[in-house]
């Protein structure tokens, strides 16, 4: 972080860098334990996910849809160099100028150059994952130039001092009267102050959020925002948004720069036929969002005469190399696994120390950011891998097969550090348990364990309660059955006998002639 | 399609109109039922045989190897894939009572095996994976039946488990099993298709948010006044048992293989 020797022009975030975030089930138990935040989780992502499984069900080509969707998206990742240089040079041949950043740092860096050129102190911001991802507004707050967000969600964040808890919707994880409490205690030291008398009338919040904002769009010279899709035949940018403030963004101002991730190239705009589809009734659970903005570089006399794009790869090109984890890069972060997984619902985003929580987070950060770090190494363990994610996916990802190979991954690097770190338990664990399953007899004398416990346990109790650890974890708020003092492969063996198909004689079923397997 | 079987007659033992008459059956146990619900496989054994098929039980199985290749260990999970490969591979018809174990043998093994390289695992893998089925796919789709002749007078509530549900893909299976069951009151689950949040080595790794998810749905199968909680995976009724009990409550958990292995006359 930098020194805050001189007054900060926007809301400071909660300090520390993301990376640095505990592992996912420290984090994990730490937000379980916020009743208010987890009533408004359940709340939230309840009513989005119903919604959205009410508007998908009106199309009966939903599932043609998501297979489109899916087969653009890898038409694209197969040739990504391709379309990013078509993507290029339309986008010059329309005026705007195209700028190429490996990373974070490069893009900020790249971004912060291009705004101290206008000679101008701030910039107006439509919501963009891209710029949170490379914590844009932090960089040119080092620099001092105030970054203001825009959207009505992105702003509670900010105001509140805070970090984006979900892609969509980034202060799911606050109720209306929280959001109060930040406009009346906030707006004012940044701008427009909030009405005195405010309450948690929604159609007010919104109303002093205008009120707060009028005056940032009007004297802005410079708007930054990302780009939902990227149109390499015409050189357009899209954004699609529900509240307006990305099209007061993206026509008021002199200067636009706009940061995307370069998966977000679609070869024709004709594609956009199936992710204007995919894309709303999957995010916000509407038909149509609405407001779809596209522009094409630079128009005489409309618009923002100085037009940038910057393309930025930061880990993405990393997870391309993977035949299997680049599926992840078919993302169009809509949230709709986030809104349907339990897991989200129980603990929220801040839990998977990312601007990509829920389970593309847990499939996204591990391949773009890599598995170094302790919170990176954790995300694929947290889920249940219950499917539901998979399912919503309008671009199919097999998030859930996607976990298990990063877990794998995981896995492999923990084995590669032995040099370094304490021999870890579950690898010995696995490697003899996976060994008693490679031949019956062995799991025959393993459960002789299990049938003696039984046998002696089972005088006294048919139920168990705390139990040392590795069991403790379960036994902690969960009881188990007393084990049975016979399995059912003594059973059968006692009863039918050792052939694997039943005896000749008294328990056949009466009248049933025994077959050869056919 | 459903041919109601009935409790077992003199003349049904002598006729060979049974629906799985001339079929067998190779049983693919499960680890976790072999060793913690013998009853389970007990009840899939009582519940074939009824129907005429012949049940067999090749000993040299022992896991689907889930739990290592969920847990990221593939070279762990092999031992299980070459078992199960080398157990099943003279059966046309592996059934198992697990929605969970049936989907890792289908989804999972031929992509371990092919992680090997040797052409004959991916074979033998890929051969066993198209013959496993759940028992409610094998009871629908292979002998037509949806009433097996069972009885169960009883309050009951159905969970279908995640795998079932999203893996395997069994359906509405077991609810046409479950409505077919004679005296039985079959209420729905609010936000039934919710995960438990068993998630095998999640319960462990992340057991606080297991217990809080093991926790709701044990709110909601308390709100159904149900006696009974029934699933096709016993390894999520032990999670959801595991809050019942520990609550003291008087819902009791229940395989579906058990309900349709009950008549009328194991009852009395």
């Amino acid at each position: 972080m930098s020194e805050q020797t001189h007054q900060r022009l926007t809301p400071a975030p909660p300090s520390g860098q993301l990376i640095d975030s505990p592992r996912f089930p420290v984090a994990a138990k730490h937000e379980l334990g916020n009743a208010q935040q987890r009533a408004n989780l359940r709340h939230a992502t309840h009513t989005i996910r119903d919604k959205r499984a009410r508007v998908v069900g009106e199309l009966d080509n939903w599932e043609q849809l998501r297979l489109a969707g899916e087969a653009i998206k890898n038409k694209v990742l197969r040739n990504l160099p391709d379309h990013l240089v078509r993507l290029e040079a339309s986008l010059t041949a329309n005026g705007a100028t195209v700028h190429w950043a490996r990373d974070a740092a490069e893009a900020n860096r790249i971004v912060v150059g291009l705004v101290q050129a206008t000679g101008s102190h701030e910039v107006v911001k439509v919501k963009s994952m891209a710029t949170q991802e490379i914590e844009l507004n932090e960089a040119l707050e080092d620099a001092g130039i105030a970054a203001w967000e825009t959207d009505l969600a992105e702003l509670i964040v900010q105001l509140g001092h805070d970090r984006p808890s979900h892609i969509l919707v980034p202060a799911i994880h606050r109720n209306r009267t929280e959001v109060r409490d930040i406009f009346r205690e906030e707006m004012g030291r940044y701008g427009t102050p909030a009405p005195p008398d405010l309450d948690d009338n929604p159609a007010n919040l919104a109303n002093a959020a205008r009120g707060h904002l009028r005056d940032k769009f009007m004297r802005a010279k410079v708007a930054v925002s990302g780009a939902n899709f990227a149109i390499a035949d015409t050189g357009s940018l899209v954004v699609v948004e529900s509240e307006g403030n990305g099209r007061m963004c993206l026509t008021l101002p002199d200067t636009l720069i706009s940061v995307v991730g370069v998966e977000k190239v679609l070869p024709s705009f004709d594609d956009l036929e199936v992710f204007l589809q995919l894309l709303p009734r999957s995010s916000t659970a509407e038909r149509m969002n609405p407001y779809t903005s596209i522009w094409s570089g630079r128009r005489e006399g409309d618009g923002p005469q100085d037009v940038h794009v910057v393309l930025l790869d930061n880990g993405r090109t990393r997870a391309l190399a993977d035949r299997e984890g680049r599926q992840a890069l078919r993302c169009i972060r809509c949230s709709a696994c986030l809104n349907i997984c339990p897991v989200f619902e129980k603990v929220g985003g801040h839990a998977y120390g990312s601007v990509y929580p829920g389970p593309i987070g847990a499939i996204l950060n591990p391949q773009i950011r890599g598995t170094a770090s302790e919170v990176d190494r954790s995300l694929p363990f947290a889920s249940t891998l219950c499917g539901a994610c998979g399912d919503v996916c309008p671009v199919r990802i097999p998030i859930p097969e996607l976990l298990v190979h990063l877990r794998h991954e995981v896995v492999e690097a923990k084995k590669a550090d032995h040099g370094v770190h304490l021999p870890h338990a579950e690898p010995l664990m696995m490697r003899s348990g996976g060994w008693v399953m490679g031949d019956h007899r062995r799991l025959e004398a393993a459960q002789r364990a299990s049938t003696l416990g039984g046998g002696l346990l089972g005088r006294f109790t048919d139920h168990l309660g705390p139990l040392p650890w590795p069991l403790s974890a379960w036994t902690s708020a969960r009881d188990v059955p007393t084990p049975p003092t016979e399995t059912f492969r003594e059973w059968w063996r006692r009863v039918r006998g050792d052939d694997p198909g039943p005896a000749a004689s008294g328990d056949t079923p009466a009248g049933h002639t025994p077959e050869e397997t056919r | 399609m459903s041919t109601p079987a009935g409790p077992p007659t003199a003349a049904d033992a002598a006729s060979t109109s049974l629906p799985g008459t001339g079929i067998t059956v190779a049983l693919f146990a499960t680890c976790v039922n072999d060793t913690l619900f013998p009853g389970t496989p007990k009840a899939v054994v009582t519940v074939l045989e009824r129907l005429g098929c012949r049940v067999v039980f090749p000993r040299e199985q022992t896991c689907c190897g889930q739990m290592f290749t969920n847990t990221g260990y593939f070279d762990e999970a092999l031992p299980s894939v070459r078992a199960y490969a080398k157990a099943f591979a003279d059966y046309d018809y592996i059934v198992g009572p697990s929605g969970s174990c049936v989907g890792a043998v289908r989804d999972q093994h031929p992509m371990l095996a092919r992680r090997t390289g040797d052409p004959g695992l991916v074979v033998a893998s890929e051969r066993v994976a198209a013959r496993t089925l759940d028992l409610s796919e094998f009871l629908v789709d292979v002998l037509g039946v949806t009433d097996v002749g069972a009885s169960f007078p009883h309050r009951v509530t159905y969970h279908p488990t995640c795998h079932s549900l999203r893996v395997t893909r069994v359906g509405d299976r077991p609810f046409r099993l479950l409505r077919a069951v004679r005296g039985l009151d079959l209420v729905d689950l609010p936000e039934a298709e919710q995960c438990c949040g068993f998630g095998g080595t999640f319960s462990l790794k992340n057991a606080d948010v297991s217990v809080a998810m093991a926790n709701d749905k044990a709110d909601n199968v308390v709100s159904t006044g149900a006696e009974y909680v029934v699933a096709g995976d016993n390894s999520c009724l032990l999670n959801i048992g595991g809050v019942l009990a520990r609550r003291r409550s008087s819902v009791t958990p229940i395989h579906l293989a058990e309900i349709l292995a009950s008549t009328e006359e194991a009852a009395s």
